[in-house]
């Protein structure tokens, strides 16, 4: 029997030459943005301002401005840690654990993914840096020696972990961001005219760092990128298996689990593309990049919130059946306390978002599908806040003595400085998507002759 | 005879890569191609050698793992050490286990930095450096071949002959 490979959908559509590629990623940078940016940028911006005052007055007054009490010590500012941490979790995914893979389809999507990354790291580190209470004091968690002021950081402590797993993180994505961007700053710099922008002449001339596209250049590019991948794919694991330590090697009941580590890491990846999908819907239709991010490219994203939805759906479930296997009543109380007990609705809701509602991507006509897509990549991103807030709250708001039993509720300044954090967010992507090259042009045009659709004829 | 600078100027890169290979079987020696991005098998057509990046991040990499290990010991056992939740430092093998992940980080940490390190400084990038490229077009959709002679006339019909669209001469002092 003989089976013939269909021939792969192109990733590229229409006749794009080189030229034309160029163009396409210039005109956001070079042109005036429309109404549509400044609508959403002065939203993100008011957000940004409900921030600074939030984080302003729990800096000025103390964190008891937050709805923190004795039992529930950790309540929305982990969460929305670990939710923004695994956000970031997609870029480095998409430009590292692809790019070993070879997987063309990154290419068109890897840059803004990684700024995505970036700019949700960002979010996830002022969350323990402001719960420190005085984070004019934030370097203690350095290793800085007694005499300094402190003692000897603990290298026992999961939570030291995470200083050196998310520092480590973003500097290395950053890096791996910029290395990739100074060709393509390169370009917009030789495309913008000095005569009518000399300062912005000047400013990508900088950033570009005087890239001039020597053949030894590009060789040692290729060489640095493909190292850099191999260094961030293990690290893209690390992270998240380090943020699930701050629990898993808790003994808080609903935390003390081995399974924490690859659950927090799928979770990561598929909050981190559902994100991704947010983003990436409106801005090719905003920027005009239907031709760069295709329908294909769309299909494919779907097909990993698929898969890591599963996987997540399976972490809850073994969790349930070591609860109730490992004959631990206290265990068993606090999975059967996240399902029926007060906080029932944010248990269903989770389930619903992050278990049931990907299921839908079985079928390919709605895994195709913009709109749909769309509205499940917020409900993945609303299933996944709640998972984390499941994990944390519910775990601890009933803990082993009832007359300590309690329910969390969020303050103003906890909503505020959550929304915010949104609003931070987009005042930084929105900002990157007219001043970056938002596709990495230089190594999409190495797949024009494989990939595109004019030499797929 | 003065020196001159030859450019040619290519719109494909298989045509680019043809003719390199042709000029260089000629026994002429190319100074510079540049590139709006990189071309699978230019560099061995150039005769390059590899790039030794990779070996660098590897040590690199070891270095930071040393630093790791060094400093967990001295900190935790030699300098400071602590009973902490009952599990006290005596020895550095018993206590190691829960320094892995720093060590792992700090490992990645030494050998992407230093090697982009290295990779800016021996590419000559910095903020601030000029491009190089005698064309800005070769950052768009243009290949440029940068030969240095005393005879043009013939270099030019041979870049012509094999695909260059535009062949620009500049007299060097």
């Amino acid at each position: 029997m003989q089976k013939e490979s269909p021939i792969r959908e192109p990733l590229i559509l229409g006749n794009k030459s080189y030229h034309d590629i160029t163009m396409d990623v210039a005109k956001p940078v070079l042109a005036k943005a429309n109404k549509m940016w400044w609508i959403v940028f002065g939203i993100s911006l008011v957000l940004f301002v409900w921030w600074i005052l939030s984080v302003g007055y729990t800096i000025g007054t103390g964190i008891g401005v937050w709805g923190l009490n004795k039992t529930v010590g950790w309540a929305w500012d982990i969460t929305n840690f670990v939710w923004w941490v695994g956000i970031g979790h997609a870029g480095t995914l998409i430009s590292a654990v692809l790019l070993l893979f070879r997987q063309k389809w990154r290419l068109s999507i890897n840059r803004s993914a990684e700024a995505m990354t970036i700019f949700a790291v960002v979010q996830a580190a002022m969350f323990p840096l402001i719960h420190m209470g005085r984070p004019w004091l934030g370097y203690y968690v350095f290793p800085i020696p007694n005499n300094f002021g402190s003692l000897w950081v603990n290298f026992n402590s999961p939570l030291l972990w995470d200083v050196f797993a998310i520092s480590t993180y973003f500097s290395v994505s950053f890096v791996f961001w910029y290395v990739g961007l100074i060709p393509d700053f390169a370009m917009i710099r030789d495309k913008v005219n000095e005569k009518y922008w000399p300062l912005r002449k000047k400013i990508y001339s900088i950033l570009s760092f005087g890239w001039s596209g020597r053949a030894k250049d590009w060789q040692r590019f290729e060489e640095v990128s493909l190292v850099l991948a191999g260094l961030a794919t293990p690290l893209v694991f690390s992270v998240h298996s380090i943020v699930s330590f701050d629990f898993a090697t808790s003994v808080i009941p609903g935390w003390h689990t081995t399974i924490f580590p690859p659950y927090f890491v799928a979770g990561a990846v598929f909050s981190g593309f559902a994100m991704v999908q947010t983003l990436l819907l409106v801005m090719r239709k905003v920027v005009g990049l239907e031709a760069y991010i295709t329908i294909k490219h769309v299909e494919y994203m779907n097909i990993v919130i698929m898969l890591t939805g599963n996987l997540v759906g399976i972490a809850y479930l073994t969790e349930l059946f070591m609860a109730w296997y490992s004959g631990v009543e206290f265990e068993q109380y606090a999975f059967l306390n996240r399902a029926t007990g007060p906080y029932w609705w944010a248990y269903w809701s989770m389930m619903t978002c992050n278990v049931i509602s990907p299921q839908l991507m079985w079928f390919k006509k709605l895994r195709t599908n913009i709109v749909f897509t769309f509205i499940l990549a917020l409900f993945v991103n609303i299933g996944m806040w709640f998972e984390r807030f499941v994990i944390i709250v519910t775990s601890i708001h009933r803990d082993y003595l009832p007359s300590s039993w309690t329910m969390f509720s969020p303050t103003f300044v906890d909503i505020g400085i959550f929304v915010g954090s949104i609003g931070f967010f987009f005042v930084l992507f929105l900002l990157y998507s007219r001043t970056f090259p938002v596709i990495a042009q230089a190594e999409l045009k190495t797949i024009v002759k494989s990939s595109s659709e004019q030499y797929k004829k | 005879m003065s020196k001159k600078v030859i450019y040619g100027i290519f719109d494909d890169e298989e045509v680019l890569l043809k003719s390199v290979k042709e000029v260089r079987s000629k026994d002429i020696s190319i100074k510079e191609v540049y590139s709006p991005f990189p071309i699978h098998g230019l560099d061995h057509a150039l005769g390059l050698e590899r790039t030794r990046l990779a070996i660098a991040a590897f040590i690199y990499g070891a270095i930071g793992c040393a630093v790791a290990i060094w400093m967990t010991y001295y900190i935790m056992i030699l300098d400071w050490p602590q009973n902490i939740g009952g599990k006290p430092s005596f020895a550095y093998y018993l206590n190691m286990p829960a320094f892995v992940p720093i060590i792992f980080e700090m490992t990645v940490l030494f050998s992407a930095h230093l090697m982009v390190i290295t990779y800016l400084f021996k590419c000559k990038l910095f903020p601030g450096q000029e491009s190089a490229s005698p064309d800005p077009r070769t950052t768009d959709d243009k290949f440029l071949m940068e030969i240095e002679s005393d005879d043009d006339k013939t270099i030019s019909t041979l870049l012509k002959k094999t695909g260059a669209t535009e062949i620009n001469v500049k007299e060097i002092a």
